[in-house]
């Protein structure tokens, strides 16, 4: 489904990726995982085009990515930031529908569309009325999950989604995400720091360590057999956070 | 910018057609002091009493402005003074009688009517009691007082027949020189902030403030015999008309007809309608316009000014805001220019225009246009600039079109920031039109003008006011729009 060769990128004299290849199944949830710095959020905004690599290349069901194809390619692909990255001078409703109204969806399927993502995300319709502002943090992330989702792109890219939200929140978000993601069938990049979300959504675990790829298999690989002393140790001091 | 700068000429029509129309009234011009301004009117009702539609632009501006406005055509004719012109237009050049000067008026096309009578030549003046107790009387007589403050009008400090001359024809030793206004120096005088000042020898003030005139003990000033200058193409009759006046006004007459103006706050028009009759027997049509009425038409003038600078200001700057933010290479020398021309002192602006676009309106908004842009430029390249970057890749992410992108997400995120500097531009903008009345573009400027020429405070505030109104009008008016188009999520 997205297929990573050799793809590099430095921001001037840092290297933020090195030569990593990646394969990205269809259908699965693959989390990229690691410390900050490590290049995970820069792989992934690598594959929506919004920064070109420096060598190697990216293809996205099988189109290469290029500025003459990105701008296609990103209909086909959800993407969800931190904090939801919602315009505010839009209202919930007004974001969602942004890009579907730009293409000249008629107003019948833009509405059936909303009622039933608003249904999937189980957000109140009386809050697509509101401005960002005027919703809480989780009704914000539902809010943009609904926006990525609009045009049933077949991947979803997901940097931190969770990572604004007070536990209670998040723990709530965390289950409904995972059932939409699952229910719906979708390929998914999700980027987390977290250990314990990593293994609640991933298929697939990717970890990162300055700019390249550490270990790729299942989470039960990552903690039980760790390919070298840097995994033992991400995983033993996440573990022992949650422990205390 | 010269691009620009055109665009606004195309919108408002060519500038240098208007006095050669053959239905255009003929329009003479005056500069901005009193004795000018009546003769001006003078002039006016005389081509009217011929049968010839004639306006006067009254207070256009200095010599300089006139004489460029009546080669250029925008003006037909104007009073000067033979003295201004051998030392001042046409300085350098050897004119020894009035002769010579009439022929190489001729070679650039303009004409010059016999001397009215009067000689309103330069003389220095200071207050009766204080050269009586200096002893004081001759312009010689100053070197012994080395520390009494000279104010002295700008043209006279600049012109080569004014203090540069006269410092060197007498080996005056004074360092405490300023340049201001005429009108301001009178008062200056009265107050004692002055010790002395440039003089015309037709004022009115020097008998109302009791001046004593200093001898030109060693004859410096030339002759400054009053003319009008006109343009040789004009129509046989209006040149006779001009004409009549010649040798009618002496000396005495003058300051009469100054101090009635200027003293006794009698209209200029009802000044001179009142000596045509008396002097030739012409009984003109004199409208004064009462209060409202100049309001009206006061605030029209203005509002065009305003309202025509700074909507192609708005046309124009918000591209440009959004070329500086987003091509890299343009921002450096978009933002540069834009900043370079607002430093530009806006009087020498207003001047620059004048060989280009010559006097009136025209100038003047071309010269508010270029000063509105620096603010809404900035603003929009601020506010793009300001935008969050994940708000920016997020509408990059969703697949817009960059178009659709500056449309749908960038501007409206900027609008508010845009609409402050549009905001700014237009307080400034209805602050600075006061000046193109200096160069005759009417507008509140034009009664601040004259009440400063007149030292007349209710005839300034007459335009203060209604400025300052304007300005906070304005201000409402933008923020009733700024409810009206900043998307109600950005003012939760």
């Amino acid at each position: 489904m997205i297929h990573l060769h050799r793809v590099t990128k430095s921001y001037g004299a840092t290297q933020a990726l090195r030569a990593v290849s990646l394969e990205v199944a269809a259908g699965q949830t693959t989390v990229l995982l690691g410390p900050s710095g490590c290049g995970k959020s820069t792989l992934l905004r690598l594959v929506a085009g919004l920064i070109v690599p420096d060598e190697g290349n990216i293809r996205v069901e099988g189109t290469l990515i290029t500025p003459a194809t990105a701008p296609a390619l990103r209909q086909r692909m959800g993407y969800v930031i931190q904090e939801g990255g919602l315009f505010p001078h839009l209202t919930a409703r007004e974001n969602v529908i942004l890009m579907a109204r730009h293409l000249g969806w008629p107003d019948g399927r833009i509405a059936q569309r909303l009622a039933d993502l608003a249904d999937l995300t189980a957000l109140p319709l009386d809050m697509l009325d509101r401005y960002p502002v005027q919703l809480s943090g989780g009704q914000r992330q539902r809010v943009a999950l609904m926006r990525a989702l609009f045009l049933d792109p077949a991947v979803l890219l997901l940097d931190e989604p969770l990572g604004a939200l007070d536990p209670m929140i998040r723990s709530d978000l965390q289950d409904d995400l995972r059932a939409i993601i699952r229910r719906l069938g979708k390929t998914a990049l999700l980027v987390t720091h977290d250990l314990s979300e990593a293994g609640f959504f991933g298929d697939t675990v990717v970890l990162l360590r300055d700019g390249a790829i550490v270990q790729q298999g299942s989470f039960r690989d990552l903690v039980e057999r760790p390919a070298e002393p840097f995994v033992e140790r991400f995983v033993q001091a996440q573990r022992s956070l949650v422990l205390e | 910018m010269t691009r620009t700068v055109f665009l606004l000429v195309m919108v408002l029509g060519s500038p240098s057609v208007g006095a050669q129309g053959d239905d255009a009234p003929l329009v003479v011009g005056s500069k901005k002091f009193t004795e000018s301004v009546i003769l001006g009117e003078m002039a006016a009702q005389l081509l009217r009493e011929a049968g010839l539609a004639a306006e006067h632009r009254a207070e256009v501006g200095g010599t300089r402005v006139l004489w460029e406005a009546l080669r250029r055509g925008d003006l037909d004719a104007y009073p000067d003074y033979t003295g201004t012109i051998t030392q001042e237009i046409l300085a350098g050049e050897a004119l020894p009688d009035e002769a010579a000067l009439r022929a190489r008026l001729a070679e650039l096309g303009i004409g010059m009517t016999a001397p009215l009578g009067f000689n309103n030549t330069y003389a220095l003046g200071m207050q009766e009691e204080t050269a009586t107790r200096l002893g004081i009387a001759t312009i010689s007589d100053l070197r012994a007082h080395p520390d009494l403050a000279f104010g002295f009008t700008n043209e006279f400090m600049d012109r080569a027949d004014g203090w540069p001359g006269l410092q060197r024809a007498y080996a005056l030793p004074h360092a405490d020189v300023r340049g201001l206004d005429h009108d301001l120096a009178y008062r200056g005088l009265d107050d004692g902030a002055l010790a002395l000042t440039d003089l015309y020898s037709t004022d009115a003030e020097i008998a109302y403030y009791g001046l004593r005139v200093l001898r030109d003990d060693r004859a410096f000033f030339p002759a400054y015999r009053a003319v009008f200058l006109y343009r040789l193409d004009l129509p046989p009759e209006a040149i006779a008309a001009l004409e009549r006046l010649g040798g009618r006004i002496g000396e005495a007459a003058m300051q009469a007809l100054n101090a009635r103006a200027k003293l006794e706050r009698t209209p200029e028009a009802l000044v001179a309608a009142t000596f045509l009759r008396d002097a030739l027997g012409i009984e003109s049509e004199v409208t004064v316009a009462g209060f409202w009425e100049r309001l009206w038409q006061r605030t029209a003038e203005h509002l065009l000014l305003v309202g025509l600078s700074l909507f192609v200001a708005i046309l124009v700057a918000i591209p440009l805001g959004i070329a500086a933010a987003r091509v890299p290479r343009l921002e450096g020398p978009i933002l540069g220019i834009v900043g370079v021309i607002y430093t530009i002192p806006s009087l020498a602006l207003l001047v620059f225009m004048i060989p280009l676009l010559g006097i009136g309106a025209v100038p003047a908004m071309v010269a508010l246009f270029l000063y509105s842009l620096l603010p809404i430029v900035r603003n929009t390249h601020a506010g793009l600039q300001g935008i969050a970057p994940p708000l920016r890749e997020s509408a990059e992410a969703l697949g817009l079109s960059p178009g659709a992108r500056l449309r749908l997400v960038e501007l409206p995120l900027a609008g508010p920031s845009i609409l402050a500097g549009i905001k700014t531009s237009a307080v400034i903008n209805i602050g600075t039109a006061t000046l193109g009345a200096l160069i005759g573009a009417g507008g509140y400027g034009q009664p601040i003008l004259t009440g400063i020429r007149l030292d007349d405070t209710a005839l300034i505030l007459e335009g203060a006011v209604p400025a300052a109104a304007l300005a906070l009008a304005a201000q409402l008016l933008f923020d009733g729009i700024e409810r009206l188009v900043v998307p109600q999520g950005l003012r939760l």
